[in-house]
């Protein structure tokens, strides 16, 4: 928040709250930030593992709703593919694999789409209530992203081992690549979520929007090679995400290796300036939404 | 500010909006305005009211202000900017050192998790470490008087325990400005008194605002008091005077007006009531009530009724072993409440006659006078002083407090 120090007092951080927009002090703005991310670490990680804990207690199946989602999302197409309805490409390992490994990618840009504003939703309590870095929320939906991800490793090793497929040189970049993968979905996730906290259409139309998102996206079939597919996929921003993070990992021939640097570059831009954004927008969603 | 000064509010102001869909709508528009530098301005949209009307405090070490006015007056508001939830539309709030705040108790607790996981998630919420509530978890365990329930889900605590587990963590981080909005009002008696003793004690180190309704609370705790009516300061300045401006203000919104009502055949009214009494006095009122049967045994009860609404005090000639007896016709009673030892007020007056056998109303009058009492400025009394009645009429024989027989009755 809104810092100060007058020289009066040496001992004691003068709070100031003001009208003004923060931005007309752009340098005092930017270090706030950087010191409020910094301050809500730990308070992250005891709200990640508070959430975690509780979580997992009222859960009979516990990590079996973390591998569910891509499972399901990957078999009916494994199901499609083996019946001969549709033909997917030319695919460097079984499709089954393939499959599975793709929808766990795509599943966690969907969780990280989604984290941003279930997380303030779920702390609308505190936010109403207590002042606290307001970061530390979003921090520890990344975590929870984070987590889920680290779970699902499980099952790509798993596939690997099942198909005897041999990684890489390249994969420890898969990493990489789901790193960029999963702020480019928060990025767009936190963009949403002032809208989203005070209007509740953004929320319905997430899970629509990333069903559509997923099946124009070369995400279960590789990059088509001609036709409507083609183009759209060379428009889709998070083609070069997926496919080249999926390349690292599978083949390590990626093709698509500049779009993906150029694509995370914007999304690390964007990510700040959605930041810049969730700050200036907090305060009046919290007036916003009452006791 | 001042080295001493605390707390400054220069001339707040915050607008709410009565429609939700047009509060959202001004959120988003409030928030892009902020992307490009601009402010909010003082001009009022469509359905905008100003919830905080240019409020200017000031408030030292070792100061405690009472923060009173009916629901909707704008305190929360207040004290929300104050706290940095939300940001004010107008003026400048400074607020020197550690700010702690209990807009709400408990308001990050998670029910499933035990009370040890809890007061770590609630304490690193109000900016402690882990170390730092490593050193004061016993302090907070004892204080909440949790004991073996430290490992028990805070779904399973009762209301009070999750009150007394929130303050604990609450006060533990050692505030220079604390923030109380009415949190006082759960928890048990022993409990309260337990939070006025660690109020006391952080006192001469901080500064308080406390909201509360309750003017006794206040009077006790509060070095200065600033009455918000309808967003603005209505008065602002030594407590019993801001009492008495609050109290003021609540008599006037009360507006619960006097009715009679009389059982079939009797004929009741009031000849005389008391309209001052001074500290320690009686009330006396009589009345005159004419019955077409006579009652064996009947009761009279008198109610005062203070400005918060609640009964000051309730005297019922049954509770105390007296009878009366009824005679057909006209019987003029004379009742003798006291003596009093009322806060300063005024105080309305409902009074009661019924028949003790089958427990029926004969005069049933809800505040039809009121009655000013010169009493101490604040101080909560509830008790029962004797109520003495005597019917006066022709055949009845006159108790201890009558008088000669009026001659009302028609």
């Amino acid at each position: 928040m809104d810092a100060d120090v007058d020289p009066r007092i040496v001992k004691y951080r003068v709070t100031v709250y003001t009208p003004e927009s923060p931005l007309r002090h752009p340098s005092k703005f930017a270090r706030d930030m950087i010191s409020d991310l910094w301050s809500s670490r730990e308070l992250a990680w005891r709200l990640f593992v508070r959430d975690l804990r509780a979580q997992y207690r009222t859960s009979l199946l516990g990590y079996v709703w973390v591998f569910l989602p891509p499972l399901v999302a990957s078999l009916p197409f494994v199901y499609l593919n083996s019946a001969g309805v549709i033909r997917i490409g030319n695919i460097p390992i079984p499709y089954a694999a393939y499959a599975m490994v793709s929808a766990i990618i795509w599943q966690t840009f969907v969780d990280a789409l989604n984290s941003p504003l279930r997380s303030v939703n779920a702390a609308r309590a505190m936010l109403t209530r207590i002042n606290f870095p307001r970061e530390a929320i979003l921090l520890s939906g990344l975590m929870q992203v984070g987590f889920a991800f680290v779970v699902r490793l499980v099952l790509v090793i798993g596939v690997f081992a099942a198909f005897a497929l041999k990684p890489p040189a390249t994969s420890p970049l898969f990493l990489v690549g789901m790193i960029s993968i999963a702020l480019t979905g928060f990025m767009i996730g936190l963009v949403l979520t002032p809208i989203g906290v005070l209007y509740g259409d953004v929320q319905h139309s997430l899970p629509i929007a990333s069903t559509f998102l997923m099946l124009i996206t070369p995400v279960l079939y590789p990059v088509p090679s001609s036709g409507l597919g083609a183009t759209v996929a060379s428009l889709n921003p998070l083609t070069p995400l997926i496919t080249t993070t999926r390349d690292w990992l599978t083949t390590g021939a990626a093709v698509q290796q500049i779009a993906f640097l150029v694509v995370s570059g914007v999304t690390v831009t964007l990510l700040l300036l959605a930041w810049v954004l969730y700050r200036l927008a907090l305060p009046h969603v919290v007036a916003r939404l009452g006791n | 500010m001042s080295s001493n000064e605390l707390v400054r509010v220069e001339r707040v102001s915050k607008k709410f909006c009565r429609t939700l869909k047009r509060s959202l709508w001004y959120g988003l528009k409030d928030t892009a305005s902020e992307m490009f530098g601009g402010r909010s301005s003082d001009q009022l949209r469509t359905d905008e009211f100003w919830a905080v009307d240019n409020v200017s405090l000031a408030l030292a070490r070792g100061e405690c202000l009472g923060l009173i006015g009916r629901n909707g007056a704008g305190k929360t508001t207040l004290l929300k900017m104050l706290n940095g939830l939300i940001k004010p539309d107008m003026g400048r709030i400074e607020l020197a050192g550690r700010v702690g705040a209990l807009i709400s108790l408990g308001a990050g607790f998670n029910p499933i998790l035990t009370g040890r996981e809890n007061i770590y998630v609630n304490g690193s919420v109000l900016g402690l470490t882990k170390r730092e509530i490593d050193s004061k978890l016993t302090e907070i365990v004892e204080f909440a008087e949790i004991g073996d329930f430290i490992d028990t889900p805070v779904q399973s605590y009762s209301a009070g325990m999750q009150v007394r587990l929130g303050f604990a963590v609450a006060t533990a981080i050692k505030p220079d400005v604390l923030l109380l909005d009415e949190v006082l009002a759960v928890g048990d008696v022993a409990f309260r008194a337990k939070c006025y003793e660690r109020l006391a004690h952080i006192r001469d180190s901080a500064a308080f605002i406390l909201v509360s309704h309750d003017t006794d609370q206040i009077a006790r705790v509060c070095s200065k008091v600033l009455v918000l009516n309808a967003g603005r300061v209505r008065y602002l300045g030594d407590v019993g005077e801001g009492i008495r401006t609050y109290e003021e203000l609540a008599r006037q919104r009360m507006s619960m007006a006097p009715h009679e009502q009389t059982a079939a055949g009797a004929v009741a009214s009031i000849v005389s009531c008391d309209e001052t009494i001074a500290d320690g006095g009686a009330l006396n009122v009589s009345l005159s009530l004419e019955t077409n049967d006579a009652v064996a045994v009947a009761d009279v009860r008198v109610v005062l009724w203070g400005d918060d609404g609640l009964a000051a005090l309730d005297s019922y000639t049954r509770t105390q072993g007296s009878s009366l007896r009824l005679q057909p016709g006209c019987n003029v009673l004379k009742l003798t409440v006291g003596p009093l030892r009322l806060k300063r007020g005024r105080y309305a007056i409902s009074i009661a006659v019924l028949d003790r056998s089958n427990n029926r109303h004969l005069y049933w009058g809800e505040r039809i006078r009121t009655v000013d009492v010169d009493g101490p400025p604040a101080g909560a009394v509830s008790y029962t002083p004797p109520l003495m009645c005597a019917a006066v009429g022709s055949e009845n024989d006159p108790g201890p407090q009558s008088s000669a027989p009026s001659s009302t009755c028609a």
